[in-house]
């Protein structure tokens, strides 16, 4: 079970260590090491926000002005959590972990698997949420250790990530027979693309495919 | 120091975000929020596949070909061996081999 937690998780490894020592390497450049990129992926954990945090640290920035920015580029996993509530309900000891290291990736993982009942599944889904975590953290050290040396000769590596999300959304149209959902989700995200900017279009998106779910909900029932 | 505050700051925000939902629905979950759980992960998905490729331009050089063809052979792969692992391996080495061609 162990074994295909990992197997599942592989997807992920790619990403999170190039991302992760994407991030290392820009921590370290602002003047921040080892400690710091390790302490950051294991307690912030959130992959875009961590990025934007060098900047919040290098700029000196205050302490509201940090939660604010972090709940801005964090509140989609508002959502995530929302839509886990009913899978993670009855997962005991592991839940405040699970809850936690619910990162974009994790997520995309978990949401719709269902391979097994109980509590195995409650250790399926742990461990799954633990290797990402640990990809996650040694990446970022990584890139923390190699700092401005490295070099990527591996662009395009960045893609496995965009790959992820799209193997899961193929998957996820062909085992359903309801599509408006996912139509909804690229509807409405190009719109606020185009609305709003590829800066700030995230939380307006999700604002609207909530909208417009509630209202299909409304004339369905 | 000012540092370490900042980082406890993120971190404890970003745990509120996530455990918000919990606290406030994990009790009883209502019909609606069961019914969001149910819908948002296809179209939180799609936002996703999008959100990736926000940076792409379509209409300056290369037009978003490398992206399009890589996107697509990963649509036909998972659509063909249901496999998530083949299907992002194969689509990310061809979007590696045209970024380096086109």
């Amino acid at each position: 079970m162990i074994k295909k937690a990992f197997y599942k998780s592989l997807p992920v490894m790619a990403g999170y260590i190039i991302l992760g020592a994407g991030f290392g390497i820009l921590l370290h450049n602002a003047g921040y090491g080892i400690i710091w990129a390790f302490a950051m992926s294991t307690l912030i954990y959130a992959g875009s926000m961590q990025y934007v945090g060098i900047g919040l640290l290098t700029g000196g920035a205050s302490v509201i002005t940090t939660v604010i920015t972090t709940v801005m580029v964090n509140a989609r996993h508002l959502f995530y959590s929302i839509s886990m509530i009913d899978k993670y309900k009855d997962s005991g000891k592991y839940k405040p972990y699970l809850i936690f290291a619910l990162t974009d990736e994790t997520y995309s993982l978990l949401c719709d698997d269902e391979e097994y009942s109980g509590e195995e599944i409650n250790r399926y889904r742990f461990f799954v949420s633990f290797f990402n975590h640990c990809y996650w953290i040694s990446g970022s050290v990584i890139g923390s250790l190699l700092g401005s040396m490295i070099h990527f000769s591996t662009a395009g590596v960045e893609f496995s990530m965009t790959a992820l999300f799209i193997a899961s959304f193929t998957e996820q149209w062909i085992i359903s027979d309801n599509h408006i959902p996912a139509i909804i989700g690229i509807v409405s995200t190009l719109l606020c693309l185009l609305l709003f900017g590829t800066e700030n279009f995230l939380i307006p998106s999700m604002l609207l495919i909530t909208l417009l779910l509630t209202v299909i909900r409304k004339k369905e029932t | 120091m000012k540092a370490a505050v900042l980082i406890l700051a993120m971190a404890i925000t970003t745990i509120v975000l996530r455990f918000l939902p919990f606290m406030i629905f994990g009790k009883h979950t209502p019909a609606y929020v069961s019914y969001l759980g149910k819908v948002l992960p296809q179209a939180i998905i799609a936002l996703l596949v999008i959100y990736c490729l926000r940076d792409v331009s379509v209409i300056s050089p290369p037009y978003g070909i490398p992206e399009f063809i890589a996107g697509g052979t990963v649509v036909g792969m998972q659509a063909w061996k249901r496999n998530a692992v083949i299907s992002i391996l194969s689509g990310t080495i061809v979007y590696m081999v045209l970024i380096r061609i086109i």
